[in-house]
């Protein structure tokens, strides 16, 4: 059976990954059909949705197109939760993997650098790097990826941990294969499944770091950000409530197909599971 | 006739939909009369354990009761409400169960859990409780009782725990008691001293005892009747005598025969007298790091071990738990560094190696290793799994392939490269184990262990391959085993440790029928079941 039929036959899984193509579609034909910048003035403020032509989810506080905003901020949120998390993992995955596999001194060293970053709050220090930088996208995805990394690294060390004295490891070490050998094709393939919820997780929370950062006009002042427009629309929410609520569900889908595409993922790539709803 | 306690008559347990099959027990009777010990015999998966639970009313989710009655003293337990179950469980009915260190409470004084059995059932004041569950705890003959009451749970031996289960199970005196696999998880000298106190309490009571064991030593030691299963079926049901001595159904004959029984092994000599392994002086100590507050703590595991091995040989190392011999084993691989000593394999310094140089010679040495199910990657392909350690070697991959397949066939699986673990039982996971050590063309193989987590005639089965592949490779084998009898049937030399030191070694013909050592005899004596062997013989 083909890695597609398998992780097709998680229903839930497909649903994720449809809604994952719709915001993909959205962030690609953004220039296509809303070919102005979304930050233009181009009606009166205050619209509603549904009710002036062209305007299908009404105008913001300066008159500016919410359909425009939430096509054209897709990408930029798609981008920053997946970039960042890339990031964070890249950093994570190969510190944990190498403290929970050779133990000991190595274990402590990285261990004591990794808690140095966990004792600041994640948020703060978030708004530090990001000022200190100056905000843009590479600076909001690189600041989002420093403080998201410890929890990877504190969960595929436990992993390598626990997965270190496993006989089969010990019967790989036996027959001569070199530590990293034994580390990539050994365990990491057995830490999969917690990798990839905690990555699933981590995309939703790094798009809502971005909102929060946004919200506190440390965005990025030239792209258009879910997190901007639900930060912009704040003081406004009791007046109209379209402009925090379409960018709000536009998240939680994201984070929901995220979830669901992981949990399917996940299924797919283990041979246990697969073999027996076949 | 004594007069019938407990009467399963045509009892058939359904399995949910999509279990290996239909029913986990079908149509059973059998009886159990007061004051005797009813066997229930057979291997994993055949459904001995769940009449058991069936009348305890603690069948697992989705599993129930389809037909029959269990009586238990004019009572119809199937149709009992959950509360009246739970007055009779404790009461009337007392179990132990098979894991001492997982059945009791971590956190809980021995004292406070014996006495809870009597706060559930509203039984006597605090007070009393303690001083019943010291009564309790001398009768079933723990060390130091008036401190054990006091002892959480890992102060205590796995011998000690299983006492405090029993005397939790004693405590209301119940009329029927269900020993579920008490003793497999015990060494051998425990296992008999814990067998001797439940036929001691039986007969004291004169309770009637439900004894549920995969092992026909067991029976042998203690029923008065047995009831062989299979598949959910009973094959043999009759007196303990009767059935051991000629049993009627094929399958009864087959087990029986499975057990390692000739405890007298046959003379053996290497062939050879070229020696392959010679370890001479081995310490090996294991050091808990210490804390802030904490002082480290040591274990001494090995002290001073030396033996040496033929080329073509086999030396069993039999020892109890603690006793080092798993250690010897690790240290002999190389998966752990002796301390001091020396280690030499056909003249190589084996024991100073380190780094590269250790895992280039590592092929020298393979392991088969004790747990078919943790030994095998979950998600790498069977036949990947043997090639792995040949391409780490530096052949070429579809050569270590196509010398999987042949590895494969060789025990007895073959055509099977592209499959997962997870597809295989337990003993075909053990031969596939079994094929990866062979596929490094090893000088020696070290088996830690390797057919103690089978049912015996899995058992029996590995430990034909293992001596056809001696025959057919001449392979070298250290193999270490708690087992005394399935030592004799494989083993050439037998070495016998005990807290981590070589207590005698010598041609294992000489270690069972003339042990030097108190230590051997009182293994060999503990193995349950051997009276009757002899009496046999």
């Amino acid at each position: 059976m083909s890695f597609f039929a398998r992780f097709a036959q998680n229903r839930g899984a497909l649903v994720g990954l449809i809604i994952l193509v719709g915001i993909i579609l959205m962030a690609i034909l953004a220039p296509l059909l809303f070919p102005e910048s979304p930050w233009r003035m181009v009606q009166r403020p205050f619209l509603p949705p549904l009710q002036t032509d062209g305007f299908p989810l009404g105008t913001d506080t300066m008159g500016r197109n919410v359909a425009a905003g939430l096509m054209h901020g897709a990408w930029v949120s798609l981008l920053i939760g997946l970039v960042s998390t890339t990031v964070a993992l890249a950093i994570g995955v190969p510190l944990g993997a190498i403290a929970g596999y050779y133990g000991g001194l190595v274990d402590d060293a990285l261990m004591r650098f990794t808690e140095f970053f966990q004792t600041i709050p994640n948020f703060a220090l978030a708004i530090v790097l990001v000022a200190i930088m100056q905000p843009s996208i590479t600076s909001i995805v690189l600041a989002i990826a420093l403080v998201s990394w410890p929890p990877v690294a504190r969960l595929v060390r436990a992993e390598f941990m626990s997965l270190r004295h496993r006989e089969y490891v010990e019967a790989a070490r036996l027959v001569g294969q070199t530590n990293t050998t034994i580390i990539l094709r050994q365990i990491l393939p057995n830490t999969l499944s917690p990798i990839i919820v905690l990555a699933s997780l981590m995309v939703a929370t790094a798009i809502l770091l971005e909102s929060a950062l946004s919200f506190l006009g440390l965005g990025d002042p030239n792209v258009m950000s879910w997190g901007y427009m639900i930060g912009a629309a704040r003081t406004v929410i009791r007046q109209a409530w379209w402009l925090s609520f379409f960018p709000g569900v536009a998240i939680l889908l994201t984070v929901l197909a995220l979830n669901l595409v992981g949990e399917g993922l996940d299924d797919a790539l283990n041979p246990k599971l697969a073999r027996e709803r076949s | 006739m004594r007069d019938t306690l407990l009467s399963i008559r045509h009892l058939s347990i359904a399995l949910p939909a999509g279990a290996d099959r239909d029913y986990a027990v079908e149509d059973i009777s059998y009886d159990v009369a007061r004051g005797e010990i009813m066997c229930v015999v057979g291997e994993s998966g055949s459904g001995k354990s769940m009449a058991a639970n069936a009348l305890m009313g603690l069948l697992p989710k989705g599993v129930r009761a389809t037909g029959g009655e269990i009586d238990f003293d004019g009572q119809d337990l199937l149709s009992l409400t959950e509360k009246q179950h739970r007055d009779l469980r404790g009461l009337r009915i007392g179990m132990i169960f098979q894991e001492p260190m997982t059945a009791l409470n971590p956190l809980m004084r021995v004292g406070d859990q014996i006495g809870e059995v009597f706060e559930a059932h509203n039984r006597l004041t605090p007070k009393e409780r303690q001083a019943r569950a010291l009564e309790l705890l001398v009768e079933v003959g723990i060390p130091q009782p008036e401190k054990a009451i006091r002892a959480y749970p890992f102060e205590l031996s796995g011998g000690q725990r299983q006492r405090v289960m029993i005397a939790m199970a004693l405590a209301l005196e119940p009329e029927l008691l269900i020993a579920d696999e008490p003793t497999t998880a015990l060494d051998v000298t425990t296992q008999a001293q814990i067998l001797d106190l439940i036929g001691d309490l039986q007969r004291r009571h004169g309770m009637a005892v439900m004894f549920i064991t995969h092992d026909f030593g067991v029976v042998a030691e203690i029923a008065d009747r047995v009831c062989v299963m299979r598949h959910g079926r009973i094959v043999e049901l009759g007196a303990a005598q009767t059935v051991l001595s000629s049993p009627q159904d094929p399958y009864t004959r087959d087990l029986i025969e499975a057990i390692p029984s000739d405890v007298i092994p046959e003379a053996r000599g290497a062939e050879t007298d070229t020696p392959l392994l010679e370890v001479s002086g081995l310490d090996k100590v294991f050091r808990s790091r210490g804390g802030l507050f904490k002082p480290s703590r040591e274990v001494h595991a090995l002290r001073d071990v030396s033996f040496s091995l033929v080329k073509g040989e086999t030396i069993g190392i039999v020892g109890e738990s603690g006793s080092g011999k798993s250690t010897l084993g690790r240290c002999v691989v190389r998966l752990e560094r002796p301390d001091r000593g020396t280690l030499s394999l056909s003249g190589t310094d084996f024991m100073h190696l380190r780094g590269e140089a250790l895992r280039r010679e590592r092929h020298r040495v393979q392991m088969i290793f004790q747990d078919p199910y943790a030994s095998l990657n979950p998600r790498t392909r069977v036949g990947m799994a043997i090639a792995q350690g040949p391409i780490a070697n530096g052949m070429a991959r579809p050569e270590a392939l196509a010398r999987a397949d042949e590895l494969l066939e060789l025990v007895g699986l073959g055509g099977t490269a592209d499959r997962f673990p997870h597809e295989f039982s337990g003993g075909q996971r053990q031969r596939i184990g079994i094929a990866r050590a062979l596929a490094m063309n090893p000088e020696l193989i070290v088996a830690d262990e390797a057919v103690s987590a089978l049912d015996v005639s899995i058992q029996a089965q590995i430990l034909d391959l293992l001596e056809e592949l001696k025959q057919k490779l001449s392979l070298s084998l250290l193999f270490i085993t708690h087992d005394l009898r399935v030592a004799a049937q494989i083993c050439d030399r037998i070495i016998v440790m005990q807290h981590g030191r070589v207590v005698e070694q010598g041609p294992a013909r000489e270690v069972f029928l003339a042990p030097r050592e108190a230590y051997t005899r009182q293994l060999l004596e503990a193995i349950p079941g051997r009276e009757h062997e002899l009496a046999d013989a």
